[in-house]
């Protein structure tokens, strides 16, 4: 399993109701759902993905997150989790909402776009950057909204998001995000991974 | 074809049964059938229930019409529901014509048969006939029910009364209350009956007017596009039109036989009935205009399947069980299906589908088999 997976499944611990929006084939919620007895369902928009979670036993429902989160009570998952999807969304402001309002608690993931690879294919490439995490052209990426570590970490300050625990992965290492190293964390880690409500 | 329905599996329900009408009915059979066999603990039982023009014979050759079962593409040896595997059951609902009661019984008290006297029946009133059956072979708990269209309507009953009956729920190509749409398709086959000279209030038989009915029937099952790509406008054996009412169109002379054909078959009393039990259901207004208490602390598992290009029933009509099932935190997955075969996709060879079908009861069958073990 993905080392992002791992961070992931360990905040959530065990017996909890969890929420994976755009679940993929169900990697995680197979996981959550058979070693830590989490009650876990799943939104994925893609046909054949989701048909993969059904054969699995995966409770997962075909669906886009902009339009279909709105359906989901309030406060009625402990953990709803969006991992690296944030940045493809219309309107990920609004999908951030309605995630804050299903979930007690939200754990999101973002590819980090204030990587120094990133940077620096800008700066002397003069080109939209291609990395391994992020490995699309800019006429064909599903990512409209790219955002560094920095970036999110500001966007939850101004709208009032509170953060419990900030993670990042720099080359797999896991290590935590502080006010002080965060300058550093924002242009080494590839990836943020957030718990916020 | 009577003396052989007189040999089909029947049980006769000896039990009052308070009809959504107001009249009780008892001692009344129920006509069934059952494929493979049922495990030791009983937990391999899976309930199928028939859509309209259904029966009790869902798999192998149906020994009356001797045709195939309506739905031998998914229900058999090695298939979706295989029956090597799982115990399936599947009785001919209430009001139907292949030996449960319904219109064309006898009444015992005027000796002629029931025809429109018969009382009009509801969705609710054929699955609580079918719940004296489960009872009866011995099954605290199905391992599934399963059924498109009115099948489907009839799963969202069965669960929403009898909410610990079943491990798993597959609703096909259905909804939660009966469309305007669909209720005005309904009425014109309903009119098409009983327009017919013939009909005499039920009392006979109106060929033409119950064909007319499944033609227009028929189209309601198919998509445009699948229309178009199987008949287009090719001529039925002739080189050119023939300036005539004659079928000079292929497609024409395929409803004709599908009209022709259904007319051997099935009991225009019974299409009466049953479309109106279809027409009645609205399992969002028995609980007040908020479907979610229909399922609400149900732990049945619930697989959601529509079709793409079914106009009938279509996604979004699925779609609101699957927001009423979310809503109240029910346990459910939902997929569509493409499918250029409209709403009949669900009885058709679709391999997308049937693969569907096939994982997800057997992972619910590996999941009970687990939760037994513990």
């Amino acid at each position: 399993m993905k080392k992002e997976f791992e961070v992931i499944s360990q905040i959530i611990k065990n017996n909890k109701r969890v929420l994976d929006i755009g679940c993929g084939d169900g990697t995680l919620m197979e996981f959550l759902k058979a070693n830590q007895q989490n009650d876990v369902r799943g939104l994925e928009p893609k046909k054949n993905l989701v048909q993969k979670c059904i054969a699995k036993g995966l409770s997962v429902i075909e669906g886009d997150a902009e339009k279909e989160l709105i359906q989901f009570p309030e406060k009625s998952f402990d953990y709803v989790v969006l991992s690296q999807t944030l940045q493809a969304f219309l309107n990920p402001e609004e999908v951030l909402n309605q995630l804050l309002r299903i979930g007690k608690q939200t754990i999101v993931s973002i590819p980090n776009f204030g990587h120094w690879k990133i940077r620096l294919h800008l700066l002397f490439k003069g080109t939209m950057p291609i990395t391994k995490n992020i490995p699309y052209d800019w006429y064909n990426t599903p990512n409209l909204h790219m955002c560094t570590i920095q970036d999110f970490v500001n966007f939850c300050k101004n709208k009032n998001i509170k953060i419990d625990k900030s993670m990042c992965l720099t080359n797999e290492k896991i290590s935590e995000i502080t006010n002080k190293n965060m300058r550093y964390k924002n242009i080494f880690s590839q990836l943020g991974i957030f718990l916020i409500q | 074809m009577n003396n052989e329905i007189k040999n089909i599996k029947k049980l006769i329900i000896d039990q009052p049964l308070e009809l959504d009408c107001g009249k009780i009915i008892k001692d009344f059979p129920l006509a069934y059938e059952t494929y493979g066999k049922l495990n030791k603990d009983r937990s391999n039982a899976i309930l199928a229930f028939h859509a309209l023009t259904g029966d009790q014979f869902a798999a192998n050759i149906n020994p009356i019409t001797k045709r195939e079962g309506w739905w031998t593409h998914a229900v058999g040896d090695g298939k979706a529901i295989d029956t090597s595997k799982y115990f399936v059951i599947c009785a001919n609902v209430l009001g139907g014509c292949m030996g449960t009661f319904g219109p064309k019984e006898i009444n015992p008290k005027t000796n002629k048969i029931f025809a429109t006297t018969f009382p009009v029946i509801t969705i609710k009133d054929i699955v609580k006939a079918q719940k004296f059956l489960i009872d009866h072979l011995g099954i605290n708990k199905l391992l599934a029910v399963v059924g498109g269209s009115m099948g489907g309507m009839q799963v969202l009953q069965f669960t929403s009364l009898y909410p610990d009956m079943a491990y798993s729920a597959i609703p096909i190509a259905c909804c939660a209350s009966h469309s305007a749409q669909n209720i005005a398709l309904n009425e014109l086959g309903r009119q098409a009956i009983m327009a017919d000279p013939n009909w005499n209030k039920g009392s006979s038989i109106p060929e033409k007017g119950l064909a007319v009915a499944r033609m227009a029937a028929h189209i309601t099952y198919l998509s445009k596009k699948g229309l178009q790509e199987k008949f287009g406008r090719k001529l039925q054996d002739k080189g050119s039109l023939k300036f005539s009412f004659e079928a000079d169109f292929q497609i024409e002379s395929y409803l004709r036989y599908q009209g022709a054909a259904f007319v051997d078959r099935f009991d225009a009393n019974s299409y009466l009935y049953i479309t109106r039990a279809m027409d009645y259901f609205d399992l969002e207004k028995q609980f007040n205009g908020n479907l979610s208490l229909a399922f609400k602390n149900i732990r049945t598992k619930f697989c959601v399947i529509s079709f793409s290009s079914d106009w009938l029933y279509p996604t979004s009509e699925n779609k609101e069980i699957v927001i009423a099932l979310n809503a109240c935190g029910a346990n459910v997955g939902f997929v569509e299906i493409n499918s250029d075969k409209g709403h009949d996709s669900f009885l058709l060879n679709v391999p997308k589908f049937l693969q569907t079908l096939s994982e997800f009861l057997n992972s619910t069958y590996n999941e009970v088999k687990n939760e037994k073990r513990i």
